[in-house]
């Protein structure tokens, strides 16, 4: 009998009952909450007079609304109605249902899938999930992690449990050596490249090779952060000893008298020699350059090097149609440089991108340099109070600020436009979120989707540039 | 939740790949704290022409005559027919539940996105997957006839056209019976709290530092 994968071995592990027609109950160990997608699921509790099976399970944090600026003024300032209405419901909610939350000026509030980690909730072997679809983030840890729907969030509050189905297994491997300056977030993009945005639909898809073994907790995040933008809910890094020692000493992790039981389960936590995958996608570290997206889908990448697609190349006639209703959104031309795109924002920040390793890459570039006088605006948003606070302590923000940069306070800011951090109409903007959607970041505006090190690059420039020239 | 047995409807042909939900529904929809009100503003960024606000009535934007769901021909539209990858990108059950609230009863498309589907059948939509052949056929048949109807019967699990052809679909049968009687998932999981309970008492003893660790 063929051996288990990574993800097989997690899904037996939370197997409540499997049923005949194919459908299984199964036990999640870990869910993240937040304002957006949480009212209607208390709601629906309120209204069915159903009271959560485990509250030691959940914890709550404000993200998507949440301003950036100055906001000592507590819930009662947020400018917007609408979203202050929406971070006092969670708290309301939270308070009435007893769950832990962190709250707008707690220092542990942050992005879900920044605090989720950082606190010891998020572990390996658990089963993660959240009203977020970027909650793949958490599979780089060994944990079966995917994002639900709003119903699913009442579910999994009234039962602790998710009636599921198992997925495809996937494996793309990545081996080789990495280039200088190029990250993990350039991996993922390129891997979303060559598979399409739909290419890991239905498959939980582990990354692997040694390229991806040698890259930080950190950079596991980015890239099983956009395994979704890939069309796979679940992305998974076998567990080794950097997982285990990235757990040891946080709030939420086991205790010292169980520590070394819990690290010899994790130790586990990776696919047999002889599992079987349904599908292995096969890339060479060395061909991975800098990515830029181009387009207005995560698929829609290129490498800094090359020139923006010409849909007359294109032979599949909806593929076409979608390239030239692209650059037409954009604002492209056919064939020209991407290092000929001028930008006028920038946004390094999201669940992406805005961990200490991050805002470090981007700040080593932006050191002794400015922003260019073209770049109306350039945004250094952490991911959590947390991050801030390290941030600060290596002094990280004076760089920035030094460099005209904005240093904010925790939250999704400028990823998806929620809250007053947005693009304007035909603005271009070097960003290091996820998605690159028509309207994503602010109506009319344009995403290109970069690394850290990339965008701070475009930041100084006032285009698009190979960072690896500005490293020399 | 509402059921869903077998419908019949105007179909409307929205052309274009890679339909992602902040598409469907845009992100400044997403702060409503409600489950309803949102078909207003399906589609809200190709609908009309100017941005549009939350709780903002509607009535008086101006429409962007291009989009397929303006055009006189396909009011009271309430069978989507779509392209791959349809409902791609966040997992926000807003995106079904605006199609829900707007009047659509079912999407026909080569393929789905898993969230999107998958929330689909928590609110009593039908995501109905077809071949990408069958689908261009449709595309072509609704495009060549005024008030084409497409007829769907989720019992015997076919896509009957006008002129009497029907292709059969596949539906995974636990999603199938909680649609056809508007069943409530949570109700029927309770039913097996003792599994539950009896699975929860060997996590913890496998992983006790699962349990009482967030407060």
């Amino acid at each position: 009998m063929a051996g288990k994968t990574l993800y097989d071995k997690l899904w037996d592990a939370h197997l409540v009952r499997q049923n005949d027609d194919g459908s299984a109950l199964i036990y999640i160990d870990r869910q993240i909450l937040h304002e957006v997608t949480s009212p209607q699921a208390f709601e629906g509790l309120r209204l069915a007079g159903r009271k959560p099976w485990r509250i030691d399970t959940n914890l709550a944090t404000p993200d998507h609304n949440v301003p950036t600026t100055e906001r000592a003024g507590g819930v009662d300032q947020i400018i917007d109605p609408v979203s202050r209405i929406q971070v006092k419901t969670l708290d309301a909610n939270c308070d009435e249902f007893g769950i832990t939350e962190f709250k707008m000026n707690d220092q542990r509030q942050g992005i879900v899938h920044v605090v989720g980690p950082e606190q010891g909730m998020t572990l390996p072997g658990t089963t993660v999930v959240c009203g977020d679809s970027h909650t793949s983030t958490h599979g780089a840890f060994g944990a079966l992690a995917h994002g639900i729907g709003t119903s699913e969030v009442e579910h999994v509050l009234a039962t602790q449990c998710l009636i599921a189905k198992k997925m495809k297994n996937m494996l793309v491997r990545v081996d080789g050596e990495l280039g200088a300056g190029v990250t993990a977030k350039d991996v993922v993009l390129h891997i979303i490249g060559v598979i399409g945005t739909a290419g890991g639909t239905g498959y939980a898809v582990e990354f692997g090779g040694s390229a991806i073994r040698s890259i930080s907790m950190e950079g596991r995040m980015t890239i099983c952060n956009m395994a979704i933008e890939a069309g796979a809910r679940v992305g998974l890094v076998a567990v080794d000893d950097a997982t285990v020692e990235y757990f040891r000493g946080r709030p939420f992790s086991p205790s010292a008298e169980q520590w070394d039981a819990a690290a010899a389960a994790w130790k586990e936590l990776v696919s047999d020699a002889d599992a079987r995958f349904d599908t292995v996608v096969e890339i060479k570290a060395e061909e991975i350059q800098p990515q830029v997206t181009w387009g207005t889908s995560p698929e829609m990448v290129a490498p800094i090097s090359a020139l923006v697609p010409n849909p007359a190349a294109e032979s599949d006639p909806v593929k076409a149609d979608g390239i030239r209703r692209a650059l037409q959104y954009m604002g492209l031309t056919a064939d020209q440089k991407i290092t000929d795109i001028q930008l006028d924002r920038v946004f390094i920040g999201s669940c992406t991108n805005s961990r200490i390793e991050d805002l470090r890459a981007a700040a080593e570039v932006v050191k002794g340099r400015k922003v260019a006088a073209t770049v109306k605006q350039a945004l250094v948003v952490p991911g959590s109070g947390l991050v801030k606070a390290q941030a600060e302590a290596e002094g990280l923000d004076k760089i920035f600020i030094d460099a005209g940069l904005e240093w904010r306070e925790p939250g999704c800011s400028m990823c998806l436009a929620m809250n007053p951090d947005k693009l304007g109409q035909g603005e271009h903007c070097a960003s290091t979120s996820n998605r690159n959607f028509e309207g994503r970041q602010g109506f009319g505006g344009r995403t290109h989707l970069v690394s850290p090190a990339m965008a701070a690059a475009a930041a100084v420039a006032g285009h698009f540039v190979d960072v690896r020239e500005m490293m020399q | 939740m509402k059921e869903f047995t077998q419908h019949t409807g105007i179909a409307a042909p929205l052309d274009r790949a890679n339909v992602d939900t902040d598409m469907i529904i845009p992100k400044q929809f997403l702060k409503s704290i409600k489950r309803a009100g949102f078909g207003p503003n399906l589609f809200d960024e190709l609908r009309y022409m100017d941005e549009g606000q939350p709780d903002q009535d509607c009535s008086g934007r101006p429409l962007n005559p291009d989009f397929v769901l303006n055009q006189s021909r396909y009011q009271g539209t309430s069978v989507l027919l779509a392209r791959e990858n349809f409902g791609c990108g966040s997992s926000r059950e807003h995106a079904p539940w605006a199609l829900d609230d707007f009047g659509i009863r079912v999407v026909i498309a080569p393929s789905f996105a898993d969230i999107f589907y998958n929330n689909c059948f928590k609110n009593g939509l039908l995501p109905i997957v077809l071949p990408e052949a069958q689908v261009d056929q449709l595309f072509h048949e609704v495009d060549a006839t005024e008030g084409y109807q497409l007829t769907v019967d989720l019992e015997r699990q076919v896509v009957v056209t006008p002129s009497g052809e029907s292709f059969v679909f596949e539906v995974d049968a636990f999603r199938k019976h909680c649609l056809l009687n508007g069943l409530d998932d949570i109700g029927l999981t309770l039913q097996h709290a003792d599994e539950i309970k009896a699975y929860e008492a060997r996590r913890r003893q496998e992983a006790p530092w699962l349990f009482g660790a967030i407060k």
